[in-house]
């Protein structure tokens, strides 16, 4: 995990050159010189082309592969079509899977129900500028600049059976992280404390954002602070909102190097991601049936993207 | 440039700049600093837990437990760096990082311009394409990457795998790919909010679009490409996955994948793995208090409304 995809555009940029008419924008592009546009062709299609080799390709070859049989190995050409039977494969034959779809879930919900709105309140706490103020701020997103692996191994520190903190304060003998009753909850808890921090950085942004105009009419009413938030200021942060939701979702569909380094996705910790990569790079080589579970990821991913996108777009063209 | 001070504001650097306002500590104050105090520590604390535990000897916690005072010692650093081989392993981090960062920087800023500077219809579905590309689930793309990695060839001067696969190239090159759309995006919202006239003027002039490209947007957008590159360089530091499966000598991970390794080697000593943890979150570290307002800027490059 490292990509913390981000919100959504200046509204006070203003809308994209004037919208020229057709005829204005024929006679803009005449203006250009031949290099001119030589160079602005390769500024795009440069990029454009690393970007389709590279992730749009694998990702419509993917939806294909998960149609066919194929193993990894032979010919390209050798490939059978075998319809939707890794899809039903996957449903009634893999017994992971459903474990799996039950974690990432549950992953969904811990991080939705529980970090995301401790990071808003603690935005809002934070956004009243208390003294010391910035060493609150900074101590909650420390966690954001560590790597999703490495914290893994940090938390081991706590969780581990012999060694551990937790164990050693409380005189248990849990292996938080080996027991496959309570390991997923054990990760969750080490994911939402990096999580709480970048949400709280992004409502922090979005409140500095809102009018204090509002809040004092807010006040000449008479409303109470909680009020306030909730019927005035909670209302217009709409779209960092949807933002919110939409990178929640994605993270925790993502989610993959925490369980991963601890114990390779498996006994208790099983992620669709974790799934896909061990049909592919273990020993097992299913590369249709992986591409079957890919295929679902990428579709749930798509249609989040698509609202992240319509928002996005929508508040660029305001 | 209604971005650049709308950004100026985000995040945690703008209340050390404003005098703050001085208010009566009322008990309810006194609570809230309480609670802020308290979560602070808990947030803290596996941190500072980590560094604790790395400077004190195995021995001393295996007799008197990790809930005990004494065994100070720096041996499990010295013994980190020497059996996982640190040092080749951040000499990879940085030939994949570094090259990755500028690439990506450059491409995205290309992109950008021409989705800022020009408006046709096409602007936003190029937006779109690189925007989502950034956003999809990493091991969706898994399997026809791997095989592509494994197919195509490279001369052996610039891999000694003679493939993709296995190569400090093919990592670099699936990070740019992947962290090109967050830059396409925070650059092109940033470009747009350039004055045009500024354009009209090197036009004018008869500057070429690349003139106006690298000598007139390039130089305004440097708090973004600051901004973006701090951040850029933590992520592909960070970045576990493509280098987890796209590599198979152990010798040539960065040094975030190759804690996998080291997880066998220090499985029984816990002081080990705290040293190994605290030396690979030294460079995040250092690029973090250094340049905390560049970091937290690229965070929410954006996120407020001017």
């Amino acid at each position: 995990m490292s990509d913390l995809p981000l919100i959504q555009a200046d509204r006070a940029v203003p809308p994209p050159a004037a919208t020229p008419t057709t005829g204005g924008r024929r006679r803009r592009l005449r203006l250009l010189s031949r290099t001119d546009r030589v160079v602005i062709t390769l500024m795009v299609l440069v990029p454009l082309l690393l970007v389709t080799a590279f992730i749009w390709l694998p990702a419509a070859a993917t939806v294909v592969l998960s149609a066919t049989d194929w193993d990894g190995i032979g010919p390209l050409n050798e490939i059978d079509f075998v319809g939707a039977r890794n899809y039903s494969d996957v449903v009634n034959i893999y017994p992971p899977f459903v474990p799996a779809i039950q974690n990432n879930l549950l992953w969904l919900a811990v991080l939705f129900l529980v970090a995301t709105p401790f990071g808003m309140f603690l935005a809002v706490l934070l956004d009243k500028e208390l003294k010391g103020s910035r060493f609150y701020q900074t101590a909650l997103y420390l966690p954001v600049v560590l790597s999703l692996a490495l914290i893994g191994f940090v938390w081991q520190l706590l969780y581990s059976r012999d060694q551990g903190l937790i164990n050693a304060v409380f005189g248990s003998s849990i292996d938080w992280y080996g027991d496959s009753n309570v390991n997923i909850w054990a990760v969750m808890i080490a994911s939402g404390w990096r999580h709480v921090g970048y949400i709280m950085l992004l409502y922090l942004a979005g409140l500095k954002g809102v009018d204090p105009s509002l809040r004092e009419a807010a006040a000449v009413d008479g409303a109470s602070e909680s009020r306030t938030f909730f019927r005035v200021v909670f209302p217009v942060l709409r779209p960092i909102n949807v933002i919110v939701l939409v990178v929640t979702v994605i993270e925790s569909l993502r989610a993959f190097d925490l369980v991963w380094v601890v114990n390779k996705g498996r006994n208790g910790l099983e992620l669709i991601s974790a799934l896909v990569t061990q049909n592919v790079v273990g020993e097992a080589s299913r590369i249709g049936f992986g591409s079957a579970l890919a295929t679902i990821m990428l579709v749930v991913s798509l249609v989040f993207i698509t609202i992240y996108l319509a928002t996005v777009m929508r508040e660029n063209r305001q | 440039m209604s971005t650049a001070t709308a950004t100026r504001r985000t995040g945690g650097e703008a209340d050390a700049d404003a005098p703050a306002p001085r208010r009566r500590l009322t008990p309810l104050r006194l609570l809230l600093h309480g609670f802020l105090i308290a979560v602070s520590l808990i947030w803290l604390f596996p941190i500072a837990w980590a560094v604790l535990t790395s400077l004190r000897s195995y021995e001393y916690t295996a007799t008197n437990g990790y809930v005990s005072f004494g065994g100070w010692t720096f041996d499990n650093y010295v013994t980190a760096w020497r059996t996982a081989e640190f040092g080749q392993h951040f000499l990879n981090s940085v030939y994949i990082t570094v090259p990755a960062v500028l690439l990506t920087l450059f491409l995205a800023s290309c992109v950008a311009f021409v989705i800022a500077r020009f408006s046709w219809k096409l602007n936003l579905i190029l937006l779109g394409v690189f925007t989502a590309a950034n956003l999809l689930p990493q091991q969706a793309l898994l399997i026809p990457l791997f095989r592509l990695y494994t197919e195509v060839p490279l001369p052996e001067f610039m891999s000694d795998s003679e493939l993709l696969y296995d190569s400090y190239w093919g990592l670099i090159l699936i990070n740019v790919a992947f962290q090109c759309g967050f830059c396409v995006f925070v650059l092109s919202n940033y470009m747009k909010a350039l004055p045009r006239d500024l354009y009209e003027a090197a036009m004018v002039d008869g500057a070429s679009v690349w003139r106006q490209y690298w000598q007139v947007t390039m130089p305004l957008c440097r708090p973004a490409l600051a901004a973006l590159a701090t951040l850029e360089v933590t992520w592909i530091y960070n970045e576990f996955f493509w280098a987890t499966v796209l590599m198979r000598t152990g010798d040539k991970f960065p040094v975030t994948s190759s804690l996998n390794n080291l997880r066998g080697q220090f499985f029984t000593d816990n002081n080990l793995v705290s040293a190994g943890s605290v030396l690979v979150a030294i460079p995040t570290l250092v690029i973090f208090f250094m340049l905390q307002r560049h970091f937290v800027r690229g965070l929410t490059l954006g996120a407020s409304k001017g």
